[in-house]
């Protein structure tokens, strides 16, 4: 018995202590950092209870950046959603070419967010961008700051760029998932005489269901944690216009500092994330295993 | 409904298949339009920045929309050269990535093992260790990772002081895929190997170990690619010659704002060693994203 005991020890231990390590112990910090005001010297000994909370959450440019995540919450999915539908659709014909399309629109995704920002970055330069010089190519006029450097422009413009890097993911997750619809539920469709978008509508949508809902929630929790397209981008300006969460507590923890501010977002964000990611399991993902058997 | 009405059919499948052939067909040039504009929206700005790194500066201020002409290798030979920062980024980026893969691969097969295959009281307890470490992703513990690596763990500006976080953080993820997988070798295995007089470690080595190469094959690609491209933690915890290709490309792009053709060679180059790995490893990525949301 001790033996048992002493082989689960020595398998598991390593991975734990990683954990305790790097992950228990910076998390019990960032909320221990929350309580106090600390400048990251010294033993944190400025207790000022709740104050960091108050100040982060009456601080415009942290409830704006709140705004923005759900923003792209809810902006990515209305957008990835219809689109990698369509595509997955599309790609799940016979058709010629097939394989290297799946290949080509999987490429984004691979892709650092780094180096596809920094790409997107140069397109968007105002004038002598190639967004803006074929956009004046049919007589349109890009915003003269940019679409990045106009406050109005800045986010939606941020959101695009994420469809772009991210919606092979969705087709990819979709394509397996209309892989597992059988074949003779199509073929049984079609002798009762069903049009292929009847076939699409009424049975491969509602069996792709519980892949999409779950795509939607690897979606959002990435959508709440968005730092390096914005970082490299737009810096989370021009004037706060995007600002997210990450780069909210990334700015005040190592430009300014503010360690307790920083701590207190990061409890705030997880609380977000955490309650969001609960309501959707609650109100979205439950369907699946109330429809049973999957 | 058809069931009842197919077998009336006589020649059975043979109209199935033809229906669906004609249905399925991919004779429709609106679907090929439509996908050659997937196509090159996808794939528009990638190219656009391979073929801006052969182009002047002057070429591209003239017609940011044109072609090389002529093509110019400077940029991308300029990259290369022995001076250049990029092998530097290279060879950080590649340890950092190898040892992110070999400790996240090496803790979470072990750790999968008891967990999957011994029985034992607070086992599902300790599974919910690694499910509840899920919700905890390293932006939520990025100041305090930083602070800690620095000050306490003395590991601030070194490969290990970002691998080992990272592995920490991609642990979970791995366990949780790996124990099902572990969970699926026949029980038949285990006990003919006792049979043989192996221990469960002994079985662990010999035998577990082997079979289990696809599943520590996914979450090692997984975990590769993560630290490939990981920016938050790295921009944080590096600098000066530690730095690694994320950060090497966004800073490139920033400091020499002024040559866009350098930062488009720079950040071509850049690209390769990531697309080279996803063709190599295509089917193992697309398998383990796959089997992450069947969970």
């Amino acid at each position: 018995m001790w033996r048992k005991r002493a082989e689960i020890a020595l398998f598991v231990t390593p991975a734990l202590a990683l954990l305790v390590a790097f992950v228990v112990v910076p998390v019990a910090t960032a909320v221990q950092m929350s309580l106090y005001r600390w400048k990251g010297f010294g033993p944190m000994v400025d207790f000022v209870g709740l104050r960091n909370y108050v100040s982060v959450l009456t601080n415009e440019v942290f409830t704006d950046a709140v705004v923005h995540n759900l923003v792209i919450v809810v902006g990515s999915i209305l957008l990835q959603l219809p689109l990698g539908l369509a595509i997955a659709l599309l790609l799940n014909r016979k058709m010629w070419g097939q394989g290297l399309l799946r290949t080509i629109i999987f490429v984004p995704y691979v892709l650092a967010e780094v180096i596809a920002g920094v790409v997107w970055f140069q397109l968007l330069q105002p004038e002598y961008g190639v967004i803006d010089t074929m956009l004046a190519a049919v007589g349109l006029h890009g915003p003269e700051q940019g679409f990045l450097g106009t406050p109005e422009y800045a986010l939606g413009t941020v959101l695009v760029v994420l469809t772009w890097k991210y919606l092979g993911l969705a087709v990819i997750l979709f394509l397996a998932g209309l892989q597992g619809v059988p074949d003779e539920l199509y073929e049984a469709a079609q002798l009762d005489g069903a049009s292929w978008w009847q076939v699409q509508r009424r049975i491969t949508i509602p069996l792709l269901g519980p892949t999409m809902r779950t795509w939607g929630f690897l979606s959002m929790i990435g959508s709440l944690q968005l730092f390096d397209m914005v970082w490299i981008l737009t810096g989370g300006g021009p004037a706060n216009a995007t600002t997210t969460m990450a780069t909210f507590l990334v700015n005040e923890g190592t430009k300014r500092q503010n360690f307790g501010i920083a701590g207190a977002a990061s409890v705030v964000l997880f609380v977000i994330a955490l309650v969001l990611a609960l309501a959707y399991q609650k109100f979205i993902l439950s369907r699946d295993s109330k429809e049973g058997g999957r | 409904m058809s069931a009842v009405t197919t077998p009336a059919r006589t020649s059975g499948p043979a109209p199935a298949r033809s229906g669906r052939r004609t249905t399925f067909s991919g004779g429709n040039p609106l679907v090929y339009a439509i996908a050659l504009v997937v196509v090159a929206v996808t794939l528009g700005p990638v190219l656009y920045g391979v073929l801006g790194g052969f182009r002047t500066n002057a070429q591209l201020a003239e017609d940011p929309a044109g072609l090389p002409s002529p093509w110019v290798w400077d940029s991308y030979a300029g990259v290369l050269s022995a001076g250049s920062p990029f092998w530097g980024y290279f060879l950080n980026s590649t340890i950092i990535a190898v040892v992110t893969t070999a400790v996240v691969v090496v803790f979470g097969i072990m750790a999968a093992y008891p967990l999957a295959r011994y029985r034992f009281k607070g086992r599902e307890a300790l599974f919910m260790v690694f499910v509840i470490g899920l919700l905890f992703p390293a932006t939520v513990a990025i100041i305090p990772l930083f602070i800690l690596i620095t000050q306490n763990y003395h590991m601030g500006n070194t490969w290990w002081g970002v691998a080992l976080p990272q592995a920490a953080f991609a642990l979970p993820m791995t366990v949780v895929i790996l124990r099902p997988f572990l969970q699926a070798l026949p029980t038949e295995l285990e006990e003919a190997a006792q049979l043989d007089g192996a221990s469960r470690v002994g079985f662990f080595w010999r035998i577990l170990l082997p079979l289990s190469g696809p599943g520590m094959v996914t979450v090692g690609v997984l975990a590769f690619v993560g630290s490939w491209n990981a920016y938050l933690l790295p921009l944080l915890l590096l600098q000066g010659d530690m730095r690694t290709l994320p950060l090497g490309v966004a800073d490139f792009s920033s400091e020499h704002s002024a040559d866009t053709a350098g930062v488009f060679a720079f950040t071509t180059l850049a690209m390769i060693p990531a697309l080279v790995f996803f063709l190599a490893m295509q089917k193992r990525i697309v398998n383990g994203l796959q089997g992450a949301v069947k969970g």
